[in-house]
């Protein structure tokens, strides 16, 4: 008399034709991660092949801030490292775990709004500099790659934020723990789209 | 609280009070509402759809004169017009018909599950195609009016606002389908995680039925090929907005890329569309004909071919475009390459009628009628995927009578045959037989009357989007085709009064449909018409292959997936 | 092929050609295809004392029914897109030494062309430029580079069986040889606005005596005279 599969369960398949058990949410996660890669990639790529076809764009790309943008690399990795922090804990589940989730989630909160922050005052440089995204195919790809890529980190943040709220209450406490992995999936891959964007835009 | 805990807590309530209205109705979770609701705009959009069909024909028919309810119109107005329906027709019509409507009502159901995997996110999806079409349509109203610059946008004319009058309307022409890009990858997922994780016990990949596939395929390929665009149209809208250059030569951007960005992405498209409409004929046309479906697994290995090589077909749309002519031979090759998977698919179904017991109902003449109009739009993409008789073809009315004769039969026939079938799940309700033969056989017809001719037009060489054929020389005298196509065309939308009275007189009056009237063998005809709110009192245990018709020696010529081989033999001592 | 509009180009039998075999292998087809579901949908229709047949595709011997078919159809599609490439390079990859180059531009929206004049080049006194006819010899190669000013436009010549897209921020060049005099249609086919079906121009092939004419009163070593049509001018 079992209820209908629901959304939490990891469905066994019969007849042999099983392929390996991924949970609903994990599942779900990575198709949309899939297709953000598509995002990212489709717009990298152009960036890449306009940037070639105009001769590298050294003269525009010498006015990046690439130190602000080495330092945000730094906040965003070091976030990365508390959400994994956050994950692991919440896998583990030992003695104290929903303080230290808790701390290390907050910290990676932290560390994106810095991360924001940071990018906010780089715009207002720019802008106070006349390097809008109308001055220029360099800069049009500069602010629609990292102002999108920002855009994401904001959503992870609201996300985590959620999480960091609900886990204050015991009784959400587990449903945290379940989906922290999912929250930290995300951020990793919003970090590693800075990690191919950095050098991308920054260093070339 | 738990997903699971929720959805526990939902049955509860459905059992023991009824939702609101609100809850039941509006703000719904229930994959059966979500995917009328998906109905109710896709049906409601195809009106406004086919109200700009008729609009452009009457034009091109008699240009400049007054058209019928809509006075006389400018060229800007029919640019508008033009661009507004192939915009409405694909991204607010096709893709929820097929994919919200049939994906969401049938995945769990064929697949034994209560629900989608995120009934939440389900919602979320439905509403905010709702939000993306209510913008499309709004941009109607605004001065300057709805985009114009095509369906497929091409820039510099979609990039400058100084180009077309529609300067909002174009942007809101991009905000509208990034909202409908997001709709659909939402759905996307949640359709591709249930087909794969919320199958009921016994069902192996091997016995998921082909509708189930071809949704799952279709929404893998949306996933993987929209991407690209959805950066296109951040691009494009800042184009239009701080100047930002992209496809702006004068910035040193380049239209091309538009192109590129657009076609990777739209190619793929047809075959999203084209999957679905397919998975809905591979279930009817086994049931009508009493036969297992022919070469089950080649049709699915042929989805997943067709969605592989999609990928790499796009610029085939480009030839003549002013890419490196050298690229032709490249794209040439793969083109080919993908007419392979639908030639299986094509022959497969015509297998499947080879020694069948074929009854002739509604949904059946429907997915017939979609086989045979669908064939003549094949046959034609082998003169526009050469690239030597593209050259002359391209841009003429060829293509937009191909075009038609693939996406009309996959939308419309193949959308109507599933709507006959299922209505009786959906609604317990049975259509009326007797109008829906009424409405296939004109449907059919008038299709043919309209695009028939547009082959002929397109083969004199007649461009297309064009606000007066008859202003050149060379088409003057073939101005009567176009007459022709028009009162087709005015045919066409008026012989479905009879669907629409059909559909909702049955809603009411029709009579009760039981739970399996069709007597067919996927489990969606194992629960009540319509089915309650989990759909399943007990998760069925599936025990066979869905597509077990005629089996020899069994008592039925129906099995359902959830019997086991003994209970189909004949009762003992005979029948 | 009554339909098609007559055909004045070197290349246009090429084209005519892979449009004929396309038509005759997949009107085969197509006529086999639609012939097979019509006559199953009436022999095998539900009919008292006959129930279907339990055939599912499931071995090699009848999957052979599908798949055959299918590769034929595969290995007459390549053997289509060969004869094709034929015709597609000798129109779009070769580019035969021209008698006559003409700069064409595409502004919304009008065809406006330039003639470089005796001295072949451009941009010197005695080019001659005209709005909406383009006049060529006969029998002769004529090389046109095309260039957008706007969006993108498609220079299209039903009669010669040519069409090429043409883009802002490119030059992009396209040839023919006309074969017969006479005054053919040009057109725009791909959308770039309101007038968009409004942008026609004229090919006016010319025979060899009626170009030497229209040279002779047209090109000159010094600045061009302006014709009596209205729609000629000079170029400063």
């Amino acid at each position: 008399m079992e209820a209908a599969p629901s959304i939490e369960t990891v469905v066994q398949f019969g007849d042999g034709d099983s392929i390996r058990e991924v949970p609903a949410p994990r599942l779900a996660v990575w198709l949309f991660l899939t297709s953000e890669i598509m995002v990212f990639g489709g717009l990298i790529s152009c960036f890449i092949l306009l940037r070639i076809a105009h001769g590298g764009w050294d003269a525009e790309a010498a006015h990046v801030h690439w130190r602000i943008g080495a330092f945000n690399t730094l906040v965003l990795l070091t976030s990365s490292l508390t959400m994994a922090l956050a994950c692991t804990s919440a896998k583990e589940g030992k003695e104290g775990m929903a303080r230290r989730l808790r701390t290390y989630l907050g910290f990676t909160i932290l560390l994106g709004l810095t991360f924001l922050g940071v990018k906010a005052c780089e715009y207002s440089l720019e802008f106070a500099k006349g390097l809008t995204p109308g001055a220029g195919l360099f800069w049009a790809f500069y602010y629609t790659l990292t102002g999108l890529h920002s855009l994401h980190v904001l959503a992870g943040i609201i996300l985590n934020s959620t999480l960091w709220i609900a886990a204050a209450r015991a009784d959400l406490v587990p449903v945290v723990q379940r989906r922290i992995e999912y929250a930290g999936l995300y951020w990793h891959f919003v970090d590693v789209v800075w990690i191919f964007l950095f050098p991308l835009v920054y260093l070339t | 609280m738990s997903q699971a805990a929720a959805q526990r807590k939902a049955l509860q309530v459905a059992h023991l009070e009824e939702l609101s209205f609100i809850r039941k109705y509006i703000f719904s979770t229930d994959h059966k509402t979500i995917a009328k609701q998906y109905l109710g705009i896709s049906l409601f959009m195809a009106i406004v759809g086919g109200f700009t069909a008729y609009a452009i024909r009457w034009q091109l028919a008699w240009p400049s004169a007054r058209i019928p309810g809509v006075g006389t119109i400018t060229p800007d107005a029919y640019n508008t017009l033009v661009t507004m329906h192939g915009t409405i027709m694909v991204f607010f019509v096709a893709m929820p018909f097929l994919l919200g409507v049939f994906g969401n009502f049938c995945i769990p159901l064929m697949i034994g599950a209560g629900d989608m995997a995120f009934p939440r996110l389900n919602m979320l999806s439905v509403w905010t195609f709702l939000v993306g079409s209510l913008i499309l349509l709004a941009s109607f109203f605004v001065p300057g009016g709805a985009a114009a610059a095509g369906w497929t946008g091409y820039a510099p004319l979609s990039a400058r606002p100084d180009l077309t009058p529609a300067v909002l309307g174009q942007d809101m022409w991009i905000v509208a389908l990034a909202l409908e890009f997001s709709s659909f990858l939402m759905g996307g997922v949640n359709f591709i995680t249930t087909a794969l994780n919320m199958r009921a016990p016994g069902m192996g990949l091997w016995r998921v039925p082909l509708l189930v596939w071809y949704e799952a395929t279709a929404s893998v390929l949306f996933l993987l090929s929209v991407g690209p665009l959805i950066g296109g149209a951040v691009m494009l809208l800042l184009d239009r907005l701080v100047g930002a250059g992209f496809f702006l030569p004068a910035k040193g951007g380049d239209p091309l890329l538009w192109e590129h960005l657009f076609w990777f992405f739209g190619h793929p498209e047809v075959y999203v569309v084209a999957l679905p409409g397919f998975g809905i004929m591979l279930e009817i046309l086994p049931v009508f004909s009493r036969k297992p479906i022919f070469a089950y697994r080649a049709l699915v290995y042929c989805a997943l071919t067709a969605t592989g090589l999609s990928l790499i077909v796009w610029a085939h749309h480009m030839f003549i475009s002013g890419m490196d002519p050298r690229l032709a031979t490249p794209f040439t090759v793969t083109t080919i390459l993908i007419s392979v998977p639908f030639a299986v698919i094509v022959f497969a179904m015509i297998a499947t009628l080879w020694g069948g017991s074929i009854r002739f109902d509604t949904p059946m003449l429907f997915a017939l009628g979609g086989l045979t109009s669908f064939l003549l739009g094949g046959v034609t993409g082998i003169f526009l995927g050469s690239a030597a008789t593209d050259i002359y073809l391209h841009g003429t009315y060829f293509v937009v009578a191909h075009f038609h004769y693939t996406l009309f039969p996959v939308t419309f026939f193949a959308g109507f045959a599933g709507l006959y079938y299922w209505y009786p799940k959906m609604f317990g309700r049975l259509m009326n037989e007797t109008w829906g033969k009424v409405h296939f056989w004109l449907t059919m017809l008038a299709f043919q009357g309209v695009f028939m001719p547009l082959f002929f037009s397109g083969i004199a060489g007649t461009p297309r989007r064009v606000f007066a054929p008859n202003e050149y020389p060379l088409f003057k005298a073939i101005q009567p085709l176009q007459v022709h196509a028009t009162i087709a065309t005015v045919t066409l939308l008026l012989v479905q009064i009879p669907f629409v009275v059909n559909f909702f007189w049955s809603l009411r009056r029709g009579k009760r449909a039981e739970a399996n009237p069709w007597l067919a063998n996927t489990l969606e005809w194992c629960v009540p018409s319509p089915p309650p709110h989990a759909n399943f009192a007990h998760t069925p245990r599936v025990r066979r292959w869905p597509y077990e018709y005629s089996v020899p020696g069994a008592r039925l010529d129906w099995s359902p997936q959830t019997e086991s081989g003994d209970t189909m033999l004949p009762a003992a001592g005979g029948q | 092929m009554h339909w098609l509009p007559s055909d004045v180009s070197t290349f246009g039998p090429s084209v005519d050609h892979v449009f004929r075999l396309i038509l005759y292998i997949v009107g085969v087809w197509f006529i086999a295809a639609e012939g097979a579901i019509i006559l199953f949908a009436f022999r095998f229709r539900r009919r008292p004392g006959h129930a279907a047949v339990h055939v599912a595709g499931e071995n090699m011997r009848q999957l052979a029914w599908i798949l055959v078919p299918a590769l034929v159809v595969v290995f007459l599609d390549f053997g289509i897109d060969i004869a094709a490439g034929h015709a597609w390079e000798e129109i779009k990859l070769e580019s035969p030494k021209p008698a006559l180059n003409v700069s064409v531009t595409a502004e919304r929206f009008a065809w406006i062309f330039d003639y470089p004049g005796p001295d072949g080049k451009y941009g010197t006194p005695d080019d001659y430029w005209s709005m909406a006819k383009l006049y060529v010899p006969v029998n002769q190669v004529v090389r046109v580079d095309m260039r957008s000013m706007d969006v993108i436009h498609s220079f299209a010549v039903p009669n010669l069986r040519l069409r090429q897209d043409v883009v802002p921020g490119r030059t992009i060049s396209a040839w023919f040889e006309a074969t017969k005099p006479g005054t053919y249609e040009i057109e725009c086919t791909e959308l770039c606005g309101s007038e968009h079906y409004r942008m026609q121009a004229s090919l006016v092939v010319l025979s060899d005596s009626e170009y030497a004419r229209w040279q002779h009163e047209h090109w000159s070593s010094i600045a061009s005279k302006p014709s009596s049509s209205a729609s000629a001018g000079v170029k400063q």
